[in-house]
């Protein structure tokens, strides 16, 4: 006991602060992008729908190192996009935050994507029908209608994917790198803490990440909660 | 209201195929399930698109291939009752009223209070869709579309989900909601009682194509043609050879021979009877030694169109008996609800007026 309050009393934070930002923003980008992708697909003819869904879920299926292999072909400093972003805009993804949030969204974006599309899926027709019978806009349709009516599906696709940039690890070492108060990872650190044979401090983290977790699905589920009241339960 | 439609559209194993023009307020399309009347309702919807043709409503085209024009469901002001009324299970009855409404929030309320009022849902404002009864939420469908004063109404299958004692409660209320309802309304169903209270105007369906169209009960009273006998409730059709100006042979009756009251015409292939048509043909004499009128052609005192009645099979039903013959006839007789025997027992035979044999003419050929 004494041991753990000692590992606590000098742990150094800045993992926890990296991996809650970078889970927020990803979640935050691939909430709406999910959401905007799924949309698309629902309403695209059988074949677009076939090749963007294999294209949008792909980096799920992937094994995140190769994710992150792509994304640093495509990020590095010594190639057209990378060169671009950062002689124009001086931005530099590779072995930064920025990194994080990429690697992240990209990983946790199908999660979203996924369950938006399932839930649009499931919704009845008809109420899109009856909207545009009434008059009302497509816009006020996707709002006022569908995503209220998909509400539970979202609230589980967020959940998953905030679950999921939370704990990235393969992609962001590859991307972002591991380095100290800047893109070292909640992940990365329990990693490296173990290589060091220290245990006792993956152990504390482990506790932590676990309670984080706790917290946010309680969280999500109280939102969801109205939402989930007309689902009967089994 | 005017209503032209004129359109065609390729389904799964079958052409739709609708021609309808005409300035009835109330029409009813009757067809039997998967004919294509729903596909027509939300083809004037704007909810599916035919492969060409037009469509047009009072003084607008809705759409119109050849001049490239199709409006948007938004742009038809033409309302639509779904079969499960699709009302939005988010939003309260009264956000669902107000949904198609457009304006400031106070007279979006108003407009939904005094439908709510109209419609006898008040005190429901508040609740969500799946709190509330079947019946309810039809109330409510309609006071939404009804919110929103539409040119048009269609009605989708309204009452196919539900059970005896409300359906026949709500088609009273429908009733009065089309009385009061200035715009056109079109009833789809297969439901032949349905289609009779609602509408003034009737269009046959059949695989894609509207076999016959009239008023009701012109409609019903003179079908013509064997399918529209059919969808209008008859329940005897069959074959016929003719033998005379007005007598034929009933090839799928086993060879009865009956007299008919109008001409047969060489286009006549078939006839029809009713099937609460028939009588008892009791060949007993009155008491003045004259046969009884029953079973009598009314120009003589022959009895004509007696059909023998040979190992019936009987059917009690509350009210009514059903009687089906050894040939394949059915006859249904209405019956007295406290006696369970067959009143006055089995005629020996039956007999059928000769100006209520339906002359029927085969379905033409499908245009494909």
């Amino acid at each position: 006991m004494e041991d753990v309050l000692r590992v606590l009393g000098k742990l150094d934070w800045s993992p926890l602060l990296i991996s809650l930002k970078t889970g927020l923003v990803a979640t935050f980008i691939s909430f709406f992008l999910g959401i905007f992708a799924a949309r698309k697909v629902v309403k695209a003819s059988n074949r677009v729908k076939a090749i963007a869904d294999g294209l949008l879920t792909l980096p799920m299926v992937l094994p995140p190192t190769v994710a992150g292999f792509f994304l640093l072909l495509l990020f590095s400093r010594r190639r057209p996009l990378g060169i671009l972003l950062y002689e124009q805009f001086s931005i530099k993804v590779v072995q930064s935050w920025l990194g994080c949030i990429v690697a992240a969204t990209v990983i946790a974006f199908p999660l979203m994507y996924r369950n938006a599309r399932a839930a649009f899926e499931q919704i009845d027709p008809n109420l899109v029908y009856a909207g545009r019978t009434l008059g009302m806009s497509e816009i006020r349709i996707f709002w006022t209608v569908v995503i209220p009516t998909a509400g539970p599906g979202i609230a589980s696709g967020t959940i998953l994917t905030f679950a999921r940039a939370l704990g990235e690890f393969g992609a962001t070492s590859m991307l972002a790198g591991n380095i100290p108060g800047k893109t070292a990872t909640v992940s990365q650190r329990i990693a490296m803490v173990i290589q060091d044979g220290d245990y006792l401090t993956a152990g504390v983290w482990t506790v932590i990440v676990i309670l984080i977790a706790f917290v946010f699905i309680f969280l999500m589920n109280l939102i969801s909660g109205k939402a989930m009241k007309s689902v009967k339960r089994w | 209201m005017y209503l032209g439609l004129d359109f065609e559209k390729k389904l799964d194993g079958f052409h739709l195929c609708v021609r309808y023009e005409g300035e009835a307020r109330r029409i009813g399309i009757l067809g039997a399930s998967g004919c294509g009347k729903s596909m027509t309702l939300r083809s004037i919807a704007g909810i599916e698109r035919p492969d060409s043709g037009s469509i047009r409503l009072g003084e607008r085209i809705l759409f119109d291939s050849g001049k490239k024009i199709d409006m948007r469901p938004q742009e038809r002001r033409v309302g639509y009752l779904f079969q499960n009324y699709a009302l939005f299970p988010s939003m309260t009855v009264e956000q669902n009223i107000m949904a198609g409404l457009k304006g400031p929030k106070a007279d979006k309320l108003r407009r939904a209070r005094e439908m709510m009022r109209a419609f006898q849902i008040e005190g429901l404002g508040k609740r969500r869709p799946d709190e509330l009864s079947g019946g309810q939420q039809q109330r409510v469908a309609l006071a939404r579309i009804m919110a929103y004063r539409p040119e048009a109404v269609l009605l989708d299958e309204p009452f196919s989900a539900m059970d005896y004692f409300l359906k026949e409660r709500l088609r009273l209320e429908m009733i009065q909601v089309l009385r009061e309802y200035e715009g056109l309304s079109i009833l789809v169903t297969h439901d032949r009682d349905e289609a009779y209270q609602l509408c003034d105007y009737l269009l046959l369906m059949h695989e894609g194509q509207i076999i016959a169209e009239g008023p009701v009960k012109e409609v019903f009273a003179k079908p013509r043609t064997v399918e529209a006998a059919r969808l209008t409730g008859c329940k005897n059709i069959s074959r016929i050879r003719p033998l005379g100006p007005h007598l034929v042979c009933a090839e799928d009756w086993g060879n009865l021979q009956l007299t008919v009251a109008e001409e047969v015409s060489p286009e006549i292939t078939h006839i029809g009877i009713r099937a609460h048509d028939f009588f008892p043909a009791s060949a007993e004499r009155s008491p003045t030694g004259e046969l009884s009128s029953f079973g009598t052609f009314p120009s003589s005192n022959k009895p004509v169109n007696l059909i023998p009645v040979e190992e019936p099979a009987l059917t009690e039903l509350p009210f009514e008996w059903y009687v089906v013959l050894r040939n394949g006839l059915w006859w249904k007789i209405p019956k007295d609800i406290h006696s369970h025997d067959f009143q006055g027992g089995i005629p020996p035979s039956l007999s059928v007026d000769p100006s209520a044999i339906m002359l029927l003419q085969s379905d033409p050929e499908r245009l494909d």
